[in-house]
């Protein structure tokens, strides 16, 4: 395609070196999405769902997002399963900082859309108040049908933002920086 | 550090200095979110100090707020693997306060579904804690035991895991349809896993060499933490809330209530897995006593869709629905006309009607607004009232306080995993940074029921 | 011992102590002046009549705002007469919350050889809000206690290391008390909405 950006050399290709980068970011795009390492940040119920979506009845595995590395540094999506409280909150920023880019964010869960039924001194309305979010998947606890379709979602979404030289970490919310 | 020995000096020993580690909050090993600060010598933990409150949600101040059914859905969410025995819990306490009792059938219900919650949540912790010393495939055993066991939920409750199925003064629904054979069903699904997983886990080297010995507490202090439950009984004390002071129909049931010798985390893990078996065995037995309820096939009138039926309520065509038996989805089964003696207690002011009667009589449909109306609703007389079930990790009690009005005026749940965190130091003192791993996993720490 | 013995033997050892007391609902439950606390709570967990080796529960409850809460329904304070009532009648009603003190300290015995339960009730002033700790007699009560002095703001006398426990350093206030209103947040990090 003409006229594609490069994402890291910021040199324009036009003709046939434009549609080998686009190739290449197609097949970047595919093994992104296809290698998906999770840090399951995991609080409350939710935690129940997550484990049965990576169990063997609805495994997650088969879309390539088996295998969960417990270290923010290895890891590329952050899914937040479960409430997240105040106390909890600056925990949350911290592990979002130390994740390299690219990286992605999952709100698992209707607690860490917007907070869900918990609107009290203690609970945060919804983990975009604090960290991007790419992917919303709500429910309390979302079946694991839900959370496989947000998946799908996500992958869609990755295999997208290489292709179309997007910045790989998601855009915060401006009026929410501080 | 000149550790060469000379004709003067002998060796000296290296200077050591302790570690202070910090676990969590984040951490892989911890079921949940909880930081624990650890004083290392080496290995060895020297002293520990836990920090929860990480997912404090305010249960009990957001249950001011609602009606007492409304607070049904914010218990579900306490210990969330064992929903059904925390919503019976609090339907009990209330139940207690207004001076009623619901029929037969309904304890049964209850029971049923309180048993299978237990062993959801026994599934769940040793399969974790198990998966957690590297055994994944017991972990796999057993949620896809647990798997079916929520399949069973859901047939009966609609959800699978947050259920909100019984309500003050009875139980949402019937049972519905062919449950007694899908739920023997699951039960030997079941058995087999347990069998599997014994195969796998009890003689193992591994797991045994890991789990005895570590994590010991005493019968004293247990008792002078104020712990209860399989962690009480792995010590030797022969405490259960079922036997002695039995709520629903358990006086009714047999079964036996396993007891530990040496209270470390091996017993710990025996008895969670007879427990099992004692709650497979509790849910034959109810099944083949429960008080039989209507048949469906034994449905008298003209079968109608529910939704038709509503309509031509609404619209005051009265004539055309009197007598008629509303059809719903088999996710809503068990709330109808024919069934409901069966799963509430009498009391109307307590209690919703049967659809048939909201939209077919005046009677029917004013019971159901002045119940469910905004500050109408279930207004228990003034007075506090204690009521302590068996939950999965100990004794689960509600204190609720009412002054008159609809909404409680104070819930208090006595959380049973509370008093275990705060005996984690005393678990914890004297073992390995590695022995951390298996008590924590045995301790079954709920973050839901914890923090609340 | 069944409730009412229970009582008669609290009532017959701390005769001054004991304020008032009754079963609703076959809770025995004792309302015992604040001074009084250790030394029933010792008798109770050592005397072999008693035997009270479980603290079960110790929590607390705010009286500020009972019974002054008007019901928002549409015909409730309107004196249109419903038949049958909504409230539903007692037989043997609820003496009523414990005296003009603004919090009351809620303790839940239980023993284990004598199967019998036990609620004891300490009325604290809000102005001075601290009680003797029993966390020499029991270990579960140094958590409990704890938790109460985070959610009420209740002190207790003899207590080692009395911070909060649920809530964060940097929390203003104490969140279970009627006069908190329930979403009043203050965030450590992102914004109050």
């Amino acid at each position: 395609m003409p006229g594609t950006m490069a994402p890291w050399s910021g040199i324009e290709m036009s003709g046939e070196a434009g549609f080998l980068t686009s190739r290449l970011d197609e097949a970047i795009g595919w093994a992104r999405k296809f290698s998906i390492f999770q840090y399951p940040f995991v609080t409350a119920c939710c935690g129940m769902e997550y484990m049965a979506t990576a169990c063997s009845h609805y495994d997650v595995d088969r879309f390539g997002a088996g295998l969960p590395r417990f270290s923010p540094r290895q890891a590329d999506v952050l899914f937040v399963v479960g409430t997240i409280s105040h106390k909890i909150a600056p925990v949350l920023k911290r592990i979002y900082e130390q994740m390299a880019e690219p990286k992605w964010v999952v709100s698992f869960g209707v607690c860490t859309c917007t907070g869900g039924f918990y609107d009290n001194y203690a609970t945060v309305m919804g983990i975009d108040t604090i960290i991007p979010v790419d992917i919303y998947i709500p429910g309390c606890p979302p079946r694991p049908e839900y959370v496989l379709d947000g998946l799908l979602k996500l992958q869609a979404k990755i295999q997208t933002q290489a292709a179309s030289g997007e910045r790989p970490a998601p855009e915060s919310r401006p009026e929410f920086e501080r | 550090m000149d550790l060469a020995q000379t004709p003067e000096s002998p060796p000296r020993e290296p200077e050591t200095r302790e570690m202070l580690l910090n676990v969590g909050p984040a951490h892989p090993a911890m079921h949940g979110i909880i930081r624990i600060v650890t004083k290392l010598d080496g290995e060895q933990v020297v002293d520990t100090e836990v920090e929860i409150g990480y997912l404090h949600r305010g249960f009990e101040k957001m249950a001011e707020t609602v009606d007492y059914n409304g607070v049904i859905p914010y218990t579900d969410r306490l210990n969330y693997v064992s929903p059904l025995i925390n919503n019976m819990g609090y339907c009990m306490a209330v139940e207690k306060l207004l001076g009623i009792s619901v029929p037969e059938r309904c304890h049964y219900i209850r029971v049923i579904a309180s048993e299978i919650s237990r062993i959801t949540d026994h599934l769940t912790c040793v399969g974790a804690s198990a998966m957690e010393l590297g055994a994944f495939s017991v972990f796999l055993y057993m949620i896809k035991a647990r798997e079916y066991l929520w399949e069973l939920v859901e047939m009966v409750t609609g959800a699978r895991l947050t259920v909100s199925y019984c309500r003050v003064g009875g139980v949402k629904a019937d049972l519905p349809g062919g449950f007694d054979e899908r739920c023997r069903k699951a039960l030997q699904e079941t058995r087999k896993v347990l069998a599997e997983s014994d195969a796998l886990l009890t003689h193992n080297r591994i797991f045994v060499d890991r789990m005895s010995g570590t994590g010991k507490i005493s019968s004293e202090d247990a008792i002078s933490y104020g712990i209860t439950g399989p962690f009480l009984r792995a010590t030797g004390v022969d405490y259960d809330v079922r036997k002695d002071c039995p709520y629903a129909v358990y006086d009714r049931l047999q079964f036996d209530v396993p007891v530990g010798t040496r209270g470390d985390n091996y017993d710990r893990y025996l008895v969670r897995m007879e427990e099992m078996e004692q709650s497979i065995r509790i849910v034959e037995q109810a099944l083949r006593d429960i008080p039989p309820g209507p048949f469906l096939a034994h449905e008298t009138g003209r079968p109608i869709p529910a939704a038709e039926m509503v309509d031509e309520g609404k619209i005051g065509n009265i004539t055309a629905i009197v007598g008629a038996r509303a059809v719903t989805d088999p996710t809503l089964e068990g709330a109808a006309k024919s069934q409901h003696p069966n799963i509430e207690a009498g009391e109307k002011r307590v209690f919703l009607p049967a659809k048939e009667d909201t939209y077919g009589n005046i009677e029917g449909l004013m019971q159901q607004f002045k119940l469910v109306m905004y500050g109408h609703g279930i207004r228990p007389p003034k007075g506090e009232v204690y009521f302590p079930v068996e939950g999965a990790n100990g004794e689960l009690g509600f204190y609720i306080v009412s002054d008159g009005t609809s909404s409680p005026y104070r819930v208090r749940v006595r959380p049973p995993c509370f008093a275990i965190m705060s005996a984690l130091p005393k678990l914890l003192i004297g073992d390995m940074m590695a022995d951390v791993t298996p008590t924590f996993g045995s301790v079954n720490m709920i973050g839901g029921e914890l923090d609340r | 011992m069944n409730d009412a013995f229970l009582i008669q033997a609290v009532k017959d050892r701390f005769t001054d102590g004991v304020k008032t007391s009754h079963s609703y609902r076959g809770d025995a439950t004792v309302l015992l002046g604040r001074e009084f606390l250790l030394e029933v709570a010792r008798t109770l967990k050592e005397d072999p009549i008693f035997q009270m080796n479980f603290l079960m529960d110790l929590t607390a409850v705010d009286f500020s705002t009972f019974g002054t809460k008007r019901s928002p329904a549409f015909f409730v304070n309107s004196g249109v007469a419903v038949s049958p009532s909504p409230e539903i009648p007692d037989q043997d009603p609820w003496p009523g919350p414990p005296g003009p003190a603004r919090f009351v300290v809620v303790y839940h015995f239980f023993s284990l050889p004598l199967k019998h339960r036990l609620r004891l009730e300490v009325p604290v002033e809000e102005a001075d809000a601290e009680v003797d700790s029993l966390s020499s007699l029991w270990a579960g009560a140094d958590w409990l206690e704890r938790e109460v002095w985070d959610m009420f703001g209740i002190r207790f006398r003899g207590h080692q290391n009395l911070k909060r426990i649920l809530m964060y350093e940097g929390f203003v206030g104490h969140p279970l008390r009627k006069d908190y209103p329930v979403n009043k947040r203050q965030p450590l990090i992102g914004p109050v909405n």
